[in-house]
């Protein structure tokens, strides 16, 4: 799923510094799961926001909503009526819930309140991981079901790299080497005979290379 | 064993500290009230094993934005006493009523008074 952080509320403050009725809008699915961005953090966020302005003596509506799914048409549409009750929306989502908002709600600022940072698991309460880099074409079955391009650092895809030592990353010992944790898993595995394999390039192009993508999916459209 | 602590003082039970949340401090603090204290049991006798060590990560994160709005993370505190500590909780309860008097009024309260608004109930239920 996608994860997310919560933006400082300095940031915040100074992107709706000067709207006087503002939505604060999480969405209940990834983001809620990372609790940056659910109803929990809207209320949290809307209840800092209240604080402050009022503290500096600035009279603001700030009110609180959080939609099944920023990113489907259909959960946002049932805001449409309401939107211009409000002179600014920051949205929890992550960043494709945000904009995804922004098309729709044409003429109405919308703000992002959270980072939107990877693709990850969660490993424990309150910790998160990234675990894929969404390049396209996965080739994670000849590497033991672990993925070189977001487990190593530099993406290699013949690894590992001479900085890998005793398993971590040469870029931070708390970083595990991806092609260590690899090569251990082929071995449990007894699938060494791919770690010995070369792989040939990646074709970037299903990755960010390519532009922007898009994927249709003919026998589901209406 | 009758003894006193400031009047001032609201009393808000909860079944655990592990209950008390973020929002439910920052709402209090909308509310108008000075200062809120979390008063939880010693830390490894939690009757529910960790509660009271959630609530210190809460009380934590609470100073953290109260820091970041400029609103004053002394404010907010978090304490840890037992059942039978009856004398430590009134002197706890003066305690953080001196420091927060110090502090002086909610800032919200403040800026009330000075654009001439009449002042809400300082207290949260
Ligand atoms: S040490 Fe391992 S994870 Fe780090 S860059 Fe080298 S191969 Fe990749």
């Amino acid at each position: 799923m996608v994860k997310a952080k919560p933006k400082p509320i300095g940031e915040i403050i100074d992107y709706v510094k000067d709207f006087d009725k503002v939505l604060v809008a999480g969405c209940d699915g990834c983001v809620t799961v990372c609790e940056a961005g659910g109803l929990k953090e809207v209320q949290v966020l809307a209840s800092s926001l209240r604080l402050y302005f009022n503290k500096e003596g600035k009279r603001k509506d700030i009110e609180e909503t959080s939609l099944t799914r920023q990113c489907d048409r259909e959960y946002l549409e049932p805001l449409l009526d309401k939107i211009d009750n409000y002179d600014a929306v920051v949205s929890l989502a992550c960043g494709v819930g945000a904009q995804f908002m922004a098309e729709l709600y044409k003429g109405k600022p919308i703000f992002p309140g959270v980072d939107t940072c990877f693709i990850g698991s969660t490993q424990e309460r309150g910790v998160w991981v990234e675990r894929c880099q969404a390049c396209g074409q996965c080739i994670i079955a000849s590497t033991g079901g672990i993925c070189p391009i977001a487990r190593c650092s530099k993406r290699m895809l013949n690894g590992p790299c001479g900085g890998s030592e005793k398993g971590s990353c040469e870029v931070s010992k708390d970083t595990p080497c991806g092609w260590h944790l690899i090569y251990e898993r082929l071995k449990e595995l007894g699938q060494l005979d791919h770690f010995e394999a070369p792989t040939d390039p990646k074709d970037w192009t299903t990755s960010r290379d390519g532009g922007p993508r898009k994927i249709v999916k003919e026998d589901v459209q209406p | 064993m009758r003894l006193d602590y400031p009047p001032n003082v609201k009393i808000i039970k909860v079944p655990c500290t592990g209950r008390v949340d973020v929002i439910h401090i920052l709402r209090a603090l909308e509310d108008g009230a000075d200062g809120v204290m979390v008063a939880g049991c010693m830390e490894g006798d939690c009757h529910y094993q960790s509660g009271n060590l959630r609530a210190r990560k809460r009380v934590t994160y609470v100073q953290h934005i109260l820091d970041q709005i400029g609103f004053g993370a002394e404010r907010v505190a978090m304490y840890n006493l037992s059942a039978g500590m009856g004398v430590r909780f009134a002197e706890i309860a003066r305690e953080i009523t001196e420091k927060v008097k110090e502090l002086g009024p909610n800032p919200i309260r403040r800026a009330q008074e000075a654009s001439g608004e009449s002042t809400k109930e300082a207290v949260h239920g």
